[in-house]
C-alpha cells in the first residue's frame, strides 16, 4: 500500500506536510505501510474490525427491539501528535480543567464571578445543567469535575481550538484502549520501533481518582461504577471500566440508602458504598431530588451526597460549564481565575442571546454552523453550508423563539488523517477527545480518542452519527 | 456479591442447561422413532404435554407434526423454553455480569448463541441430530470453561445451583417421558421394543453407558429408573444435582451440611436426605409419575427459597 497518490490537497493533514511529505514524527509509520502491500493492509484491516467484534468492544443500537451490537469502525492508520505539541495541548487542558472546577465551585458557593459581572448571571440560572439543589455543595478537595473528555479540533491552519468540554458523563475511553490494545496486535513491530507513549495505565489513574473521593479515615473504601444498565449505549464501556479497575458494577436497583449511607444489596446483606463513579446523568440520579419519574437511580442518595458521606464522580450539577453559552465564557473564566492567558483557544462563537450577534447569526446562516446549548451527539445543529433555504429558515425561526438556548460559528475545515477507503487512501475529517482525570494532580491521558468522519468530504465524526475512530500516538520524533 | 449478579449467574447457567436439555428431551423421541417398527404412529404430542405449554403451541402451530415440533422447541422465540429464547436469556443475563465472569465464557456462549440463531435463521430446516449433538457439546463446553476459568467462590457456587437445580428437573421430566409417551401396554413389557425405549432414554440422558457399567445387568425399568433417580455418582441423577447443589449452597453461606441457616438450605437439605433414604421400591410403591411431579415441586421451591434468601433480601 503505497502513500505515494496521497494528496493532502490543502486541508491540515495530521501525517503529511504536503504530497510525499511525511511530518517527521509520522516518517517511520509511512515508510512502513509503504512495505505492506494493499492486499495485506486490508487483511490487518479486516482482522481488526474482527478483534474488536469479538472482544465485545460494542455499542449497542436498540431500534429494532431486538438489540444490535456493532462495533465503532475502526481504521488502522493512526493519527499522530508529536510529544512537543502534546505538551503545549496538555498544559492548556490542565489550565481549561482547573479554572472550570474553580468556576463550578465558585457558582455553587460564593458566586463571586456573578457578583463580579464577569458572566451575567441570569445566563447561569437559566442553564438547564445548572442545579439549585447543588448550590452551598462542597464536594471533596473542591474538585466537581473528576472525569473529562474535552472535544478539541484543528483548523485548516493548523490551529487548535476546543469544541466542546464534556463535563458529565464523557465516553469513549474503553475505545481508546481497546483499539490500542488491537493495534499493538496488528502492528508489533511498530511499537517496538516507535517510542509511542502507553495508555494503558488509564484504569489505574482513574481508580486513584475515586479513591481519591473516599473519606481518609476508610482503610479499604468501597467504589462501584454505577450504569443505567445493559439497555445503555455505553454499557460496554461501563462494564469494561469496572472490570479494568475490579470494582462493581451496578445498577440504581442494586443501591439503597439506609442508616444515612448509601448501600448496596450482596447476598449477605446491605454494604456500605463509599464512592461511586456514575455514569447516569443528573436528572435521573435522584428521583426524591430531580426527575421523580425516573427508576435508574437512588432515592435520597442526594441527602446522603450532601452529608458528605459518598462521593460522586463526577459531582452533580457539572453540566452547567457544558452549556454552549456558557462554554463561549470559558476564555474569561479562565482569566477571571486564575489571571493568565487561555492556553487552548475557544472556536469563535456567537451568542444568539445578545440581538446584535443575533442579527448577525440570522443574516450569515448560510455561512454558519448552529447548535442548541444543551445538545450532544450531533443532534439540534444546523450545518448552515450544507442546509436548504427551507431547513435555515425553519432553524432561524427556532432561534428567534428561544435565543438563548442556540450559539453560533464559523464552519471550521477540520484537519485530516489518510485512511482506508475502499481501495484506496483517502483524507478524512478529524477531532481529539482527550481524557482528564482530577484527584491528586490533574492527569492527562496521552492521546485520546480521535474519531473519524467516514463520508467523504463529511465533517460529523460522531458514532451515532456513523463516524469511526483511530488509535492517537503521542510520539518523541 | 451484589444479589442482582449472583441471581444473573444462577439463571445464566439455568438457561443454558435448559437448553442443552431441550434437546435431549427431543432427542428421546428421535431415537425412539429411529428405532421404531415400521407401522408404528408418531408420537409428538406428548413431548409437548410433558412441557405444559400445549395451549401455547397449539394456538401457534395447530397440529403436532415432527417439524412443528421441533421448530416450537427449538428456535421460537414466542416460547420463552424454546432453545433459542434460552440461549437469547443466557446471553443477557451473561452480558449484564461481564466483569464478573472470566471472559472466556463471555465469549463461548456468545459463540453459542451466535450459532443457534444462525441455525435458526438459515432456510434449511438443519439436520435435527448434528444440530442437538452441537447443542449438547456446546453447552459442556460452556460448563467447562467456566469450571476452569472462573474462580470457585460465591459466584460460581450460584452458577453450580442454577446448574444442577435445572438438571435434576429435566432429569425428572426425561424420566417421565416414558410415563407419558412409553407407557407400554401390558403386552409389551419386557419385548425388544420395551428394551429399545429405556436404552433411547438412557441414552438422551448420556447414560446408557454409565448405567451399563454400575448395574452390570440387563435393562429393566426399575433400575434405569433407580440410576437416574437415586445414583450417587452419576452427574446427571437427580440425587447426585441435589447433593452437589446442596454443598454449593453451603459453601456460599458457611453453614456446616446437616444444619441450615435459611429457608433454602433448608428445603434442599431435606430433599436431599429423603432421596438418601429412599430405595427405588419405595418409590414405585408410590407411583414413579407421582414421585416425579413432586421432585419438580419441591425443585421449584428450592429454587423460589434460593432467590428469596439471596436476591430478594431488602426489597423497596
Amino acid at each position: 500500500m503505497r502513500f505515494d497518490h496521497y494528496d493532502p490537497e490543502g486541508f491540515y493533514d495530521e501525517l503529511f506536510t504536503a504530497k510525499s511529505q511525511p511530518r517527521p514524527e509520522a516518517t517511520l509509520l509511512i515508510e512502513r505501510f509503504n512495505s505492506f502491500s494493499a492486499s495485506e493492509i486490508k487483511r490487518r484491516q479486516q482482522s481488526a474490525q474482527i478483534a474488536l467484534m469479538k472482544l465485545g468492544v460494542t455499542f449497542n443500537v436498540y431500534s429494532d427491539g431486538q438489540g444490535t451490537e456493532r462495533i465503532m469502525p475502526f481504521d488502522i492508520i493512526p493519527r499522530i501528535v508529536s510529544a512537543q505539541e502534546w505538551k503545549e495541548l496538555e498544559q492548556g487542558l490542565k489550565q481549561r480543567i482547573y479554572a472550570l472546577n474553580l468556576f463550578l465551585h465558585d457558582i455553587y458557593n460564593e458566586q463571586k464571578i456573578l457578583r463580579d459581572s464577569v458572566i451575567p448571571a441570569e445566563l447561569i440560572y437559566s442553564a438547564t445543567g445548572f442545579l439549585k439543589p447543588c448550590l452551598g455543595l462542597n464536594p471533596p478537595g473542591g474538585i466537581w469535575c473528576h472525569i473529562t473528555g474535552t472535544d478539541l479540533v484543528r483548523d485548516r491552519d493548523g490551529r487548535w481550538y476546543v469544541l466542546e468540554d464534556n463535563l458529565r458523563c464523557p465516553s469513549g475511553v474503553s475505545y481508546v484502549l481497546e483499539n490500542r490494545r488491537v493495534m499493538k496486535s496488528t502492528f508489533p513491530q511498530l511499537f517496538n520501533t516507535m517510542p509511542i507513549q502507553p495508555v494503558e495505565d488509564y484504569p489505574s489513574h482513574l481508580l486513584e481518582t475515586l479513591l481519591n473521593l473516599a473519606p481518609e479515615y476508610l482503610s479499604d473504601p468501597t467504589v462501584v461504577v454505577l450504569s443505567p444498565g445493559i439497555y445503555n449505549s455505553a454499557y460496554f464501556e461501563h462494564s469494561f471500566l469496572a472490570q479494568q479497575m475490579g470494582v462493581q458494577l451496578v445498577e440504581g436497583r442494586d443501591l439503597v440508602v439506609a442508616d444515612g449511607y448509601l448501600q448496596m444489596r450482596t447476598t449477605k446483606g446491605l454494604q456500605r458504598v463509599d464512592v461511586i463513579y456514575r455514569r447516569i446523568d443528573d436528572d435521573f440520579i435522584d428521583p426524591q431530588a430531580f426527575r421523580s419519574d425516573s427508576l435508574l437511580g437512588v432515592p435520597g442518595l442526594m441527602e446522603v451526597y450532601r452529608a458528605g458521606r459518598v462521593g460522586l464522580a463526577n459531582a452533580l450539577g457539572t453540566g452547567v460549564a457544558d452549556d454552549k453559552v456558557i462554554y463561549a465564557y470559558v476564555p474569561q473564566i479562565i482569566r477571571y481565575y486564575l489571571g493568565e492567558e487561555p492556553i487552548l483557544a475557544n472556536v469563535p462563537t456567537y451568542l444568539c442571546w445578545e440581538p446584535q450577534q443575533q442579527s448577525h447569526v440570522l443574516a450569515n446562516l448560510d455561512k454558519l454552523v448552529v447548535k442548541a446549548a444543551n445538545e450532544s451527539g450531533g443532534y439540534g445543529m444546523l450545518i448552515g453550508s450544507q442546509a436548504s433555504p427551507a431547513e435555515r429558515e425553519a432553524f432561524a425561526e427556532k432561534i428567534k423563539a428561544n435565543p438563548r438556548n442556540y450559539i453560533a460559528q464559523p464552519t471550521l475545515c477540520l484537519s485530516r488523517v489518510p485512511t482506508l477507503m475502499e481501495e484506496q487512501i483517502e483524507g478524512c475529517h478529524v477531532d481529539l477527545r482527550p481524557y482528564i482525570l482530577y484527584g491528586k494532580n490533574i492527569y492527562v491521558s496521552p492521546g485520546g480518542l480521535t474519531r473519524v468522519a467516514l463520508r467523504k468530504g463529511s465533517l460529523v465524526v460522531n458514532s451515532s452519527q456513523g463516524g469511526g475512530s483511530k488509535d492517537t500516538w503521542v510520539v518523541c520524533k | 456479591m451484589l444479589s442482582r449478579v449472583a441471581d444473573s449467574i444462577y439463571w445464566l447457567n439455568r438457561y443454558v442447561e435448559r437448553a442443552e436439555n431441550v434437546a435431549r428431551f427431543i432427542e428421546v423421541n428421535l431415537n425412539l422413532l429411529l428405532d421404531s417398527p415400521a407401522g408404528v404412529t408418531q408420537q409428538w404430542e406428548p413431548l409437548i404435554l410433558t412441557t405444559g405449554d400445549l395451549p401455547l403451541f397449539q394456538q401457534r402451530y395447530g397440529e403436532a407434526t415432527a417439524d412443528n415440533v421441533m421448530r416450537f422447541l427449538t428456535f421460537d422465540r414466542q416460547y420463552p423454553n424454546s432453545i433459542l429464547s434460552c440461549l437469547s436469556a443466557a446471553r443477557e443475563n451473561a452480558r449484564s455480569v461481564r466483569e464478573v465472569i472470566s471472559s472466556e465464557m463471555w465469549q463461548q456462549l456468545n459463540a453459542f448463541y451466535f450459532m443457534v440463531k444462525e441455525a435458526a435463521e438459515a432456510e434449511a430446516t438443519p439436520e435435527w441430530q448434528d444440530f442437538f449433538a452441537e447443542v449438547k457439546m456446546s453447552s459442556h463446553l460452556f460448563a467447562g470453561i467456566m469450571d476452569a476459568t472462573m474462580t470457585h467462590s460465591e459466584g460460581w457456587h450460584f452458577g453450580q445451583i442454577g446448574r444442577l437445580l435445572e438438571r435434576a428437573d429435566k432429569t425428572a421430566r426425561i424420566l417421565d417421558v416414558k410415563y407419558f409417551i412409553l407407557l407400554p401396554s401390558a403386552k409389551d413389557v419386557g419385548t425388544t421394543l420395551d428394551q429399545l425405549q429405556w436404552m433411547a432414554l438412557l441414552r438422551s440422558a448420556s447414560a446408557y453407558e454409565m448405567y451399563r457399567k454400575r448395574q452390570r445387568h440387563r435393562i429393566n425399568p426399575t433400575a434405569v429408573a433407580e440410576f437416574l433417580v437415586l445414583d450417587r455418582e452419576f452427574p446427571r441423577s437427580i440425587q447426585f444435582c441435589i447433593l452437589q447443589a446442596e454443598r454449593s449452597l453451603h459453601l456460599i453461606t458457611g453453614t456446616p451440611t446437616g444444619t441450615w441457616s435459611n429457608p433454602a438450605e433448608r428445603a434442599v437439605g431435606r430433599l436431599r436426605s429423603e432421596l438418601g433414604y429412599l430405595t427405588i421400591d419405595d418409590i414405585i410403591e408410590a407411583g414413579l409419575h407421582e414421585f416425579l411431579d413432586k421432585i419438580q415441586r419441591q425443585l421449584n421451591d428450592i429454587g423460589e427459597k434460593v432467590f428469596s434468601t439471596f436476591v430478594a433480601v431488602n426489597p423497596v
